[in-house]
């Protein structure tokens, strides 16, 4: 188990689970995301191979209703 | 003369069909922000990048409400304030779709909401250097209005009065002035309250209107919606037109040769 932050929230996830793996989880189109790990931004491309570990910091962002 | 269907709004290598950009917050929910934005008939909205609810997995998003194939998305920095954040924000909103066109807003106090210029055009040089095309929300100061341009902007969105104010023009002249001087589109960008304030600033000669708090919060969204559309398309017509000269005195409309 590992222990991250994800959108400043406490949550526990799997060992080795990767940003993928999260996605799926939580039901997100990766079409219409962009992921921040550890304040940096991660290519769509990545999001498979991107493991997370203990004490990450993930932000998922999406377009909302703005002016 | 010029004709309508040629009359595009281009910002940078981007055409609209419409001089309307419309904002999608602040409505009932997303049906009501839908509607008015079609009656709107604009071809570009923008968008605010926020945290994904990760609790409530059905919760419906926005873009699924938006033809994306008739409507462009134009994320936008609202709520940050300062570089920093505005930079994190739209690095975000291009990895998201590969946006190119952005708008950056960096504003430096809540009460009024206008915009740190001096935070915006640090924000505006970096963006350019990252190859964003960038629409800059502004102050209607001219010297900082061409600042922006010399920066590097894509287009120029002075505010007519505060955000969400309602309070239509505070200083046209202003505006006119930054019109004469720009070569890149001129979209005033804030303050707008009704359909007329739209036309005046048609008539000025500003290239476009971004238009929010005016519709979200009428009475009747989708159709003072529709009253924006026509309001935009008579103040751009009069401006191709050219207005008469203002008269002290009367002058008759009928000949005096002939009175009996």
């Amino acid at each position: 188990m590992a222990k991250i932050q994800l959108n400043g929230k406490k949550i526990t996830i799997k060992s080795k689970s990767t940003i993928m793996d999260l996605l799926i989880k939580y039901n997100l189109n990766n079409k219409k995301i962009a992921i921040e790990h550890n304040g940096t931004i991660i290519p769509k491309l990545k999001y498979k191979k991107k493991h997370l570990k203990n004490d990450d910091r993930l932000e998922i962002v999406h377009f909302i209703g703005g002016g | 003369m010029v004709k309508l269907k040629n009359d595009f709004l281009k910002i940078s290598n981007t055409k609209l069909k419409s001089r309307l950009i419309v904002g999608t917050g602040k409505y009932k929910n997303f049906k009501e922000t839908a509607e008015a934005v079609k009656a709107s008939g604009t071809d570009m909205v923008t968008v605010a990048v926020r945290r994904v609810n990760i609790i409530d997995k059905r919760k419906p998003m926005l873009t699924d409400y938006l033809n994306q194939k008739k409507i462009k998305l134009l994320p936008n920095t609202a709520g940050c304030y300062t570089s920093d954040e505005a930079l994190r924000t739209l690095r975000l909103a291009r990895e998201m779709g590969g946006w190119k066109l952005v708008k950056l807003e960096v504003l430096g106090d809540k009460k009024t909401l206008y915009p740190n210029m001096i935070e915006t055009i640090f924000a505006t040089k970096i963006l350019v250097k990252e190859g964003f095309k960038v629409m800059v929300y502004c102050t209607d100061n001219p010297l900082l209005a061409k600042k922006l341009e010399d920066c590097g902007a894509s287009a120029i969105m002075p505010l007519a009065s505060p955000i969400g104010s309602g309070l239509g023009f505070q200083n046209t002249e202003n505006i006119s002035l930054i019109i004469k001087k720009a070569k890149v589109p001129v979209i005033v960008d804030a303050g707008i309250g009704t359909a007329s304030d739209a036309t005046i600033a048609m008539e000025l000669g500003c290239d476009g209107v971004l238009i929010n708090s005016a519709i979200a919060n009428s009475k009747k969204p989708t159709l003072m919606a529709r009253a924006f559309k026509d309001a935009v398309i008579s103040g751009r017509n009069a401006f191709l037109a050219g207005r008469m000269k203002k008269n002290l005195l009367a002058s008759p409309s009928s000949p005096i040769k002939g009175l009996i």
